[in-house]
């Protein structure tokens, strides 16, 4: 099995076991770098996947939430390098596959081939880079597919369904759907028109579907779980950590 | 960097930039500018590249373009042959004078262009960011001109010290946020009206104010600012009797050297960017991009950036706000590469000197990022005694006196000495 199919197998499982498919995102090294793989192992265990997210300096996709946290990891010092020599160090201990969220100027200048090399060995099984559009990624999926590494596409309520459609095709591991037009962590509810968004990219796409974007509670997961194969949890998940409350619990709590 | 090309790649390149044929139809000047945005905005961008392809060049929008540049933004502006600083230097001094352009700046002819565009592509909203105020002041005069409301995004490090064009914007039916995030500055506004351009990318217009950003941003706001070069080009010709040996302009992000250099580049000319030296070489205490940065993503393009080893992108420092920002457009990129234009810099006691030394000589109270140009010419006139220098006078100072109060003036005017 190539790295970038263990994403759809945990997923798989899931759904298999009745429930939607969870996959919590963590800012790496937020709050403490010394609490990395404590925290990491915690949402591994109560997670399907889990989504490492790489400090920036300009995280301009996302909202305050996750600014913060990411100004705060790199405050203290987090880096990509420290990342990972932090996952080899846990070698075979985490399960869950591990998807690394990260803009592209930290992969661009780490180098993608020692990137996707490293990936491999610790555990990673896939890339989203969310300023890094389809027409600019041809060289960093040349990099991650030679080592069967997924590069996941995102998509949008706003995204022509033309467009959509290559998207889902040139998708690796599965297909992140965007529920709302906007940044991570606002303030809206889940559009109305959820249900139909997500059964058109379920319609289009041959591996699984997972939403994310204003996700907070167990009925958004429930309600996302009726028509996509899984659930991404960022914002509210850090505001848990935010807090030093029990990010396991939180998890738990949001499967009802 | 300029031997990032071998040296025929580097003549392919400029000759094609000479051509006119940068940027690509990837938005690539050379191996520098792109389109790297978040997928929701994807589809924004490509109304907006094919709204520009559309209007642009068409012969009622250009019409409408240059009526609102002679009768609303007092175009064209002056060539002014300065004699005093000309004798100071042993040189030849003359100033394109964007300071005379309504609301004080070069930052007008671009924001009233993309506020014409807007409305033709049928936006609700305009939003924008600004660093010395003055594109936010702009943007709030075009969007008042074409009747469309107006949200501008500005540090808050820079809203103090900028403030009376925080109040210019107000009076002129303009919402000016306040940005807490990041380093408080140019580059966090940026960031926070991407942010929220991604909340409504059908009915907001985002009207950038320099040659930054993704494409078609960089190739827009050059197009709309090349009338200070074909202005000046012609003032030249007509009153100094020949093209300067060489023209300075200061580089921020780089919207006015832009549009001063490019209707010169197939020109015997040299042509000389000024970035803000801040007060030293270390990373942080400076803004000259060019001059240390390495190539990376920053806000949309691949372009020289200051960043460290991480690709974590540094804050800067400048005196001057306009200056403040730690990307450069991709395509001074590019002319830096193929050696076409040389980028030096100024450090803030050296721009301060030379705005007063302005003052006093001529009569005009230069903008402080202006202000880094005329410190690089004085240096360059003591190397090459004689010379026809012509310097892009971007904008006026009128915004830097919270700065200025803090810098008792040295010079006292030489009429009465």
């Amino acid at each position: 099995m190539q790295a970038h199919e263990r994403i759809g197998a945990a997923l798989t499982a899931a759904n298999d076991a009745g429930r939607p498919g969870l996959l919590p995102f963590i800012t790496a090294g937020y709050p403490e770098p010394s609490e990395f793989i404590t925290t990491l192992k915690a949402v591994a265990e109560a997670g399907d996947v889990v989504e490492l997210g790489i400090p920036f300096s300009d995280p301009m996709a996302d909202g305050m939430t996750i600014q913060r946290s990411s100004f705060e990891a790199l405050r203290k010092g987090v880096s990509l390098k420290w990342i990972f020599d932090q996952l080899d160090s846990v070698q075979g201990e985490i399960d869950a596959p591990l998807v690394m969220m990260s803009y592209l100027n930290p992969l661009l200048a780490f180098g993608y081939d020692e990137l996707a090399e490293r990936a491999l060995a610790a555990g990673v099984c896939g890339f989203i880079v969310p300023d890094l559009p389809f027409e600019e990624s041809a060289e960093l999926r040349e990099a991650l597919d030679a080592r069967g590494l997924g590069l996941i596409q995102l998509v949008t309520p706003a995204t022509p369904d033309e467009r959509l459609r290559t998207l889902c095709e040139a998708s690796r591991g599965f297909v992140y759907a965007v529920t709302i037009t906007g940044i991570t962590g606002g303030g809206a509810s889940l559009p109305a028109d959820l249900a139909d968004y997500l059964d058109k990219v379920s319609g289009m796409s041959s591996i699984p579907v997972c939403a994310g974007f204003g996700i907070r509670e167990a009925k958004d997961v429930a309600a996302v779980g009726e028509h996509a194969n899984g659930a991404i949890v960022g914002s509210a998940l850090v505001e848990i950590l935010e807090k030093s409350e029990d990010p396991r619990r939180f998890l738990e709590s949001l499967l009802g | 960097m300029s031997t990032m090309f071998a040296a025929d790649e580097a003549k392919r390149l400029l000759d094609a930039a000479i051509r006119g044929e940068m940027p690509d139809e990837r938005g690539r000047f050379g191996p520098f500018g792109g389109r790297y945005v978040p997928e929701t905005l994807m589809p924004a961008f490509e109304r907006l590249e094919a709204g520009v392809k559309e209007h642009l060049h068409e012969a009622g929008f250009q019409a409408e373009y240059r009526r609102e540049l002679r009768e609303w933004v007092g175009r064209p502006t002056a060539l002014t042959y300065a004699p005093r600083l000309s004798e100071n230097w042993g040189a030849e001094v003359w100033l394109k004078r964007e300071d005379l352009a309504h609301t004080g700046a070069h930052k007008i002819n671009n924001a009233i262009g993309q506020a014409l565009l807007a409305k033709r592509l049928g936006a609700k909203r305009v939003i924008a960011e600004t660093g010395a105020g003055q594109h936010g002041v702009a943007s709030a005069a075009a969007c008042a001109r074409v009747g469309l409301p107006c949200t501008v995004y500005m540090g808050a490090v820079d809203m103090e010290r900028q403030s009376p064009n925080v109040d210019r914007m107000h009076r002129l039916g303009a919402e000016c946020v306040a940005v807490e995030s990041g380093d408080k500055t140019l580059r966090a506004a940026i960031d926070e009206a991407l942010r929220n351009w991604v909340t409504d990318p059908h009915g907001t217009y985002y009207l950038i104010g320099s040659v930054v950003g993704p494409h078609p941003y960089p190739y827009l706001v050059r197009e709309l600012q090349a009338v200070i070069g074909e202005e000046a080009r012609q003032q030249m010709l007509d009153q100094a009797g020949a093209l300067p040996d060489a023209a300075f302009a200061c580089v921020g992000g780089g919207s006015n050297a832009i549009g001063l250099f490019y209707p010169l580049l197939g020109d015997d000319v040299e042509l000389i960017g000024v970035e803000a030296g801040g007060t030293g070489t270390g990373l942080g205490q400076n803004a000259a991009t060019l001059a240390t940065g390495t190539p990376g993503v920053l806000q949309g393009a691949y372009t020289i950036i200051l960043q460290d080893d991480d690709g974590q992108v540094q804050e800067t420092h400048s005196i001057s706000a306009g200056l403040d920002y730690s990307g450069v457009g991709p395509e001074h990129a590019l002319l830096q590469a193929t050696g076409r234009v040389k980028y030096m810099s100024a450090e803030d006691d050296a721009a301060l000197e030379a705005l007063e030394e302005l003052c006093a000589a001529e009569g005009i109270l230069t903008a402080l990022e202006t202000s880094h140009a005329f410190a690089a010419a004085k240096e360059y006139a003591k190397e090459n005694p004689g010379k026809k220098i012509l310097i892009g006078n971007s904008g006026r100072g009128d915004k830097d006196m919270p700065t200025l109060t803090k810098y008792p003036a040295r010079i006292r005017s030489h009429a009465g000495a």
